[in-house]
């Protein structure tokens, strides 16, 4: 085990993949000369050379679809979006190529391709690169969606996803970069795609939470344990497929639910696991399922305005109060 | 340099070229003039008989023929309720796939439009398994699963079928990029309407292929109409083939109408890309003498202007060339017209007969690597 931050465990894996596969390479936008507006590529180009560390011009929708293409022809492409705020411009290609290539070529085009890069909420930078997108992408049958949120899980899920034959979107979180963490040191380490992981185990109220929302939670169910209050937190990592049995498995145990996320409420995440709670659980719950979310507006750029937006350990603490009738 | 130095737009001919036809499209129809210009384009191709032998060019002759029979026949099962959705016929636009993938490999890449039954017929695909996918059958190339905008087949290099204007180019590049990766002489051929030409998915593409020296041919069949809106009216500068210039890829104009044009200047476009690993940009001025679809009326064309094209067409064109030369006569042409439709009719008897996709079809080939197919289920 080695103590290290997310980006150096993302930075870890994608120089194992490349080793590991010639097939595999990075491109993106500032990912080998500059070492990567992150630094999550540094060093590569100097490791790998520039055939397999490709600088792009900033032309999201062209490079997006040039890995698609790539894909087709049996390249294991891995494109980086500086943030996921630019795949935006690249959607057509995710979604109406990557997503459906094998199924309306009635299975003869796998697309093993991933798109990574940040997303989510950043420090002050308003509305336009600031935001958390990952329900689009989950939204379509395709794609795999994958939110880690320890160094681990990064490269383990990184690792999985990169030798996976399916497009998976990877959804690092911009704040977390220098989250540190224990990696185990063995290059075959990888976390299997599609698995939830119990990050804290509890009793009265299930939190499921993803992406920068899990530290908030365990700083929440902390608090929330000196409350007399145990709480389990669940990260389901991968957002499609979902692991919804851990999930039902938690509530089953605990009947009450609190669900966070950095991203708009209307059409989420936590609305699809909270309809499928719903369905499965129903008669489990012992009180109405709570979500916590960003606030519905554009990122502000004032920081009290913004600190506003993000969900922070008293929100979630106040909601699982709430579920547990104790206000 | 000189590799990067984009070849002046060849100018043989392009007297089709100025727009203005475009813009005042003919009122009434002067048949003599009509056959002038026609019996020109016959003159051009006349030159252009030396690089093929017989057998190439009647190859040639019943690939175009093929499509034709081919696409009639699907507007028949369109109208009989046999095929469903959009269904883009290539009539018309023949030469330009016949010309272009006749002088590719097998193992060369072609990526499409959706109007792509006819490319999919010159790479060589069954007409079976193309007019089974159009029924929307488990015996189509697609499983049934893609339609007439979707035809994909793996072994024989045919990329798709794809439904967004302009979508292709970027794939098209990237499977270019897979050819320079790796270090194979593999060339690809991008097909797409003028239409896709306004979409950035092409300018990002040009640009990216120029500068990574990726040898993909892009090849604008100019049909003069993106659905029901001419060049005029949606394109600042319509004289395509300039627009390598801002990417300083070599482009040239063609006549989309003469099958031997076609062929020469992708012949020079695929010697660029396999030798040079080198993008080129390729104008086809063609026509289109259907509809958008089977949906459309075409109130937005004058017969006039139809007919003008229609006197041109490619493949009365290359049949009356073929006789003049003595390469056919009279009875081979009919020989292969017979063939032809029989190979036709035989792929419409087998799509007819062939069984639906099972409905447990539904759910497979939605992940390569699925991690547990009930979650992929709708529930």
């Amino acid at each position: 085990m080695s103590t290290i931050t997310i980006r150096e465990a993302l930075n870890q894996a994608i120089r194992e993949e490349l080793t590991r596969d010639e097939k595999v390479f990075i491109m993106g936008e500032e990912v080998a000369a500059y070492d990567g507006a992150y630094k999550v590529t540094k060093g590569l180009l100097h490791d790998f050379g520039p055939k397999r560390v490709i600088d792009t011009p900033i032309t999201e929708l062209g490079f997006a679809g040039l890995g698609v293409g790539a894909a087709m022809v049996g390249l294991r492409p891995i494109v980086e979006f500086m943030t996921f705020n630019f795949s935006i411009l690249a959607t057509d290609q995710i979604i109406n190529s990557a997503a459906k290539m094998l199924y309306m070529s009635g299975g003869q085009f796998k697309i093993p391709i991933v798109f990574r890069g940040p997303g989510g909420s950043a420090f002050q930078v308003s509305s336009q690169h600031s935001q958390a997108i990952e329900s689009w992408y989950a939204h379509f049958p395709g794609l795999k969606v994958v939110m880690p949120s320890t160094p681990a899980d990064a490269k383990g899920l990184l690792k999985s996803a990169i030798r996976d034959d399916d497009p998976v979107i990877f959804i690092e979180q911009e704040r977390m970069y220098g989250n540190k963490g224990e990696v185990p040191d063995d290059p075959n380490f990888t976390i299997p795609l599609g698995v939830a992981d119990i990050k804290r185990p509890g009793t009265d109220c299930t939190i499921v939470a993803r992406s920068l929302m899990v530290p908030v939670a365990l700083k929440a169910a902390e608090q929330l344990e000196q409350q007399g209050v145990s709480c389990e937190v669940i990260d389901p990592r991968t957002i499609r497929p979902l692991d919804i049995d851990t999930i039902i498995e938690s509530v089953k145990k605990t009947n009450r639910v609190v669900l966070a996320e950095e991203s708009h409420p209307i059409c989420g995440v936590n609305a699809e696991i909270s309809m499928q709670i719903m369905e499965r659980a129903f008669d489990y719950l012992d009180a109405p399922i709570k979500r916590v979310s960003g606030v519905d507006v554009p990122m502000p750029y004032a920081k009290n305005l913004e600190n506003l937006v993000v969900p922070d350990v008293a929100r979630i603490v106040a909601a699982v109060r709430e579920v547990a009738y104790l206000d | 340099m000189s590799k990067q130095t984009a070849a002046p737009p060849s100018r043989a001919g392009a007297e089709e070229q100025s727009s203005t036809s475009v813009i005042d499209p003919p009122k009434d129809v002067d048949r003599n003039q009509l056959a002038r210009e026609r019996d020109e384009v016959k003159e051009r191709q006349k030159d252009r008989f030396t690089g093929l032998n017989a057998e190439q060019l009647i190859g040639l002759y019943r690939q175009m023929l093929l499509i034709r029979r081919f696409e009639e026949k699907s507007a028949e099962a369109y109208v009989a309720g046999k095929i469903g959705g959009f269904c883009h016929l290539y009539i018309g636009q023949e030469a330009v796939a016949v010309g272009a993938i006749s002088t590719i490999r097998k193992d060369d890449y072609v990526f499409c439009s959706y109007r792509e039954h006819g490319h999919a017929l010159a790479k060589g695909m069954s007409s079976r398994s193309i007019m089974a996918e159009l029924f929307g059958k488990a015996t189509g190339c697609s499983k049934g699963k893609g339609g007439s905008m979707h035809m994909f087949d793996k072994d024989l290099g045919f990329l798709g079928g794809h439904g967004i204007v302009g979508g292709q180019i970027p794939l098209a590049t990237g499977a270019a990029f897979g050819s320079m990766y790796q270090n194979t002489d593999q060339v690809t051929l991008c097909f797409f309407g003028e239409a896709a030409v306004n979409q950035g998915a092409f300018h990002e593409s040009l640009n990216l292929a120029q500068l990574w020296k990726l040898p993909c041919i892009y090849i604008c069949e100019n049909n003069q109409y993106g659905m029901g809106t001419s060049l005029a009216r949606a394109m600042s500068l319509r004289d395509i083939s300039k627009k390598g210039c801002a990417y300083d890829i070599a482009s040239e104009f063609v006549d989309g109408m003469d099958v031997l044009a076609v062929h020469d200047a992708v012949m020079r476009a695929v010697e660029r890309g396999r030798k040079e690993s080198l993008p080129t940009l390729l104008e086809v001025r063609t026509y289109r003498f259907m509809g958008h679809s089977m949906s459309d009326p075409g109130n937005y064309r004058t017969r006039a202007e139809i007919e003008k094209y229609q006197e041109r067409d490619p493949i009365k064109l290359f049949s009356a060339s073929l006789l003049e030369q003595k390469i056919v006569d009279e009875k081979t042409l009919a020989e292969i017209d017979k063939q032809v439709r029989e190979e036709v009719e035989d792929a419409y008897r087998f799509a007819d007969e062939s069984p639906l996709p099972d409905p447990s079809e539904l759910y497979t080939d939605v992940y390569a690597d699925p991690i547990d197919p009930s979650r992929n289920k709708t529930r």
